[in-house]
Parts: structure tokens; sequence; C-alpha cells
């Protein structure tokens, strides 16, 4: 008898200790009931370039971005030159998030009044949880036309002469809370070259990185190392960019030095012929602006 | 013996009663709306989980961060990269009681006060938190509601100098769950 009114004693106490730890309780339910969500990594890179090219990132859906980039002239013209400050090569783009898989933009670039146009696919998104995904994968397809006078009007020109394609793959990876890298083999189609030495289809792989040095500030690199030999009749080279992204609110502001002079895909890596070691660089930045075109579902319904 | 055997059998309905109470949803909508001079910020998350014991009041609640829906997909970027800091702090945790819990009568539909108190975890910041909200009991449902507003710098929120006149400091949140008996 004495034993059983221990007994039930011991129990009574574990019973309190229960209620006492009830709302933990509570919350372990929780645990167990809360179906698991994918946790999708966000801005790997805070714009849709790491700093002349394209970054994994597409808008966000019914997003409407508009960038403006603009690279001065060489600063090794010196001072009778500004430093290159007198010249200017612009790009005026447009791009826009379909969905959040699929983007589209187009561009006008005053290096030989080119239009370009291009469609990105992210095909992959990093992610933990309830799916594990350690990569972003975005394929960027693009098309270049440049619309100057033909060089020889004499001869017969055809249309198609003025375009190329660029093909790329961004495979990229946000490690922890500031540091970012993706790697862009990338393939360039010229359909009409300037010598038969030159290759109509080029090759190059680029490397981008973006560390994080405060909430809005980072400091991004790119690197496209163009394979030797492909280009002969230019002395076209890799092209190094380094930058500083500010975000404040609905602006991207990008501040760089880089060697190369276009800025579409396909200019930026079959036509930048600048040197690094020889000053042969410019100063450049992008100022992006969000508009929200399409607000998402909850939202729409108002008004 | 016998004696032993009746309150065994007793504490085990005790708490099986107990589990009979517990309600639970994952599906729980929170708002939250600021508006600041420039700004005005509204999110939604309808993932919210929540749980009542309808026989002690505990209540608590688990949110996922980077499910706040926001009118512009760049507002919920910065929200989760630069304000709550998502990949650090994930979840945004309540655990309390509703101190009047014999008032509400779950077997009897009806509207009742709630008073709610106990402790907000929110950007890994953990303070009390007490408010008034309601319970709408409806055949084996039990809707909470409730509206509150919490200053973000006492959940060591920061908000930039170059926005912070824009910015609301305080954020209004308005909770409302549809629990349901745990089966």
């Amino acid at each position: 008898m004495k034993k059983s009114i221990q007994l039930s004693v011991l129990i009574f106490l574990a019973m309190i200790s229960i209620r006492a730890n009830a709302q933990d309780d509570m919350m372990n339910l929780l645990n167990q009931e809360a179906k698991p969500v994918i946790d999708y990594t966000s801005a790997t890179f805070k714009a849709t370039r790491v700093v002349v090219g394209h970054s994994c990132e597409i808008p966000g859906t019914g997003d409407l971005l508009f960038i403006f980039s603009h690279h001065f002239g060489a600063i090794n013209t010196g001072y009778d030159n500004l430093f290159g400050l007198k010249q200017a090569q612009v790009r005026l783009g447009l791009e826009y998030g379909a969905t959040k898989w699929l983007g589209f933009g187009v561009g006008l670039n005053t290096l030989q009044n080119t239009w370009d146009g291009f469609l990105n696919f992210k095909v992959l998104r990093q992610s933990k949880g309830a799916r594990r995904m350690p990569f972003t994968l975005t394929i960027l397809g693009s098309t270049s036309i440049y619309t100057t006078k033909w060089a020889d009007p004499t001869r017969k020109n055809y249309f198609t002469s003025r375009m190329s394609y660029a093909t790329q793959v961004i495979l990229a990876r946000k490690f922890g809370q500031r540091f970012s890298l993706q790697i862009m083999p990338t393939y360039v189609h010229v359909n009409l070259v300037p010598t038969p030495e030159d290759h109509n289809n080029i090759f190059s792989v680029g490397a981008g990185a973006r560390f994080k040095i405060s909430q809005r500030v980072a400091i991004n690199a790119e690197y496209y190392y163009l394979i030797p030999k492909q280009i002969r009749s230019t002395p076209a080279t890799s092209a190094l960019s380094v930058g500083v992204d500010i975000e404040t609110g609905g602006h991207v502001f990008q501040i760089f030095l880089t060697n190369a002079m276009g800025e579409n895909t396909e200019s930026l890596i079959t036509q930048t012929t600048g040197k690094w070691q020889n000053g042969d660089i410019f100063l450049g930045f992008n100022i992006s602006r969000i508009f929200t075109v399409v607000k998402p579902k909850e939202f729409r319904k108002k008004k | 013996m016998k004696k032993l055997i009746i309150l065994v059998f007793c504490l085990a309905f005790v708490s099986f009663a107990a589990n009979a109470q517990k309600f639970i949803t994952k599906t729980g909508h929170i708002k939250f709306y600021s508006e600041g001079s420039l700004e005005k910020i509204e999110a939604h998350n309808h993932q919210v989980n929540a749980g009542l014991d309808a026989a002690s009041g505990d209540f608590v609640f688990k949110v996922l961060m980077k499910s706040f829906e926001f009118e512009k997909a760049l507002m919920q970027e910065h929200f989760n990269e630069n304000y709550v800091e998502s990949d650090k702090f994930p979840n945004a945790l309540f655990t309390g009681k509703v101190t009047n819990i014999k008032d509400v009568n779950i077997a009897k539909n009806g509207v009742y006060d709630a008073m709610v108190e106990g402790k907000l975890t929110l950007h890994g910041v953990t303070q009390n938190a007490k408010t008034k909200g309601s319970f709408e009991v409806k055949s084996d449902k039990i809707t909470g509601s409730a509206k509150f507003s919490i200053l973000l710098s006492d959940y060591n929120i920061k908000i930039p100098g170059a926005v912070a006149n824009n910015i609301s400091k305080s954020v209004e949140i308005t909770v409302e769950v549809n629990l349901e008996k745990l089966k």
C-alpha cells in the first residue's frame, strides 16, 4: 500500500511537471504538425547584373526594371579627354519578371547602335528546408543587332549579318549571408566576322562574385575569360570588372571600373579590347529603378 | 492498490481530455501594416502555425518570416534580408496563455473576449506581450482574432537613417487564426 502511494505521488509529480511545460508541449505539437516548407535563398545578387554581365537574378514577378548603364571613355586618354569623362557608351534597358522563373528584357546600346533582347530562365532555385538545392541555375539566351550603316554599302549586305547571339549558363550559389559566387560558361555566335581567321563561335568562361560589406553595400567582381585565338582581327581580351553595389530602396546603384566598352553580353565577350595593365579602363555605373506592374493577388483585389 | 488503479485511470483520462481540447491551425493569417510618411507597408502571411490548449489556455504561434508576402517583391527581399534577417532568425514565436480561458466555453457557440499574455520572440529578441482579442466558437472550431502594435526598436530591428523619416517605427499586427480541433 505504501509503495502504491509513493508511486501515485510520483505520477502526480510527473503530471505537474508536464503541466508546467505545457507551452513547450504545444510548441512541439506545432512543430510536429507544421508542414515543411521550401526555404528559397533570396538576393544571391542584388541586381540583375553582377557588374556588366548578367547575374543569376531576374526581376521579381510583376516587376519592371529600368536600367541605365553608362561607361565613360578610357581613363588612360589623359587630361585632354578628362580621363574619359568626355565620352560615353550608354545602354538603356528594360527588364521584366514574368514569373518566378522567366524574365525577359530589351536594350538599346549606343555602341554601334545595337539593339539587344534576351530571355532568362531560372531553371533551379537554391533552397533548403523541404527541398534542398545547392545552386541557382539560370539560362540566358540573347540576341544583338547592330544598326549602324554598312561598312561597305556597295557589296551585298544581309540583315542577318548584323546579328549575334549569346547563350549563357549561370550557376550560382549564395554561401552564407555575405558571399555569393557564380560561374557562367558562355557561347557567342557572331554571324559575320571581319576576317576568315576570326571564329564565328566564341567561347568564354566567366566568374562573378559578390561580397556584402554592410546591409546595403556590396563589392562585386566579374571576369570573363576569353579562350584565346578565337578572335584574330582585333586585340579582343578577357573582360574584368570590379564595382560597388549600393542599394537605396527601389534603386540599386552600381559604380565600377571595367575594361569592357560594350554593355550587352555579345559585345562584352567579343568586343572588349581594353587592357587593365595599360590603364585602358572605363569608369561606369548602372542605375536601376523598379516599378511594380503586377501586384501579388492579395493586393490586387482592393481599389 | 485499487486506489492507485483509479488514480492512474483518472490521470490518464484527464490527460486524454486535455488532448481532446487542443486546437491547431497551419494556415493562420497574420497581416502587418505600417504607414510612414512615404512608405505604406503591408504584408500577409497565410501559413501561420498556431495552437491553443482550451483546457489550460496555453496559446502558441510559430510564424515563418519568409512566408510574408508584400506588394512589391523588392520590399519582401528587403524585409527578409535587411530588416528581420530571416536567414538568421527564420521564425517569430509566441508562447503565452489566454489568462481568462475559464470564461471561454468551447462547448457553446459564441464570441468571447480573450486576454492573451506571453512572450513574443522576433528577430532573436524576446519581449513580453499582452493584448486583448476575441475567440469565436463555432462547433469545434475556434477563430481567434487580435490586433496589436509593436515597436520595431523593441526587437532591435533597425531602420537605416536614410529612410528613417519615411518608415513608421511601429507596426500594426492583425492576427486571425481558424483553429480546428486536433484529432
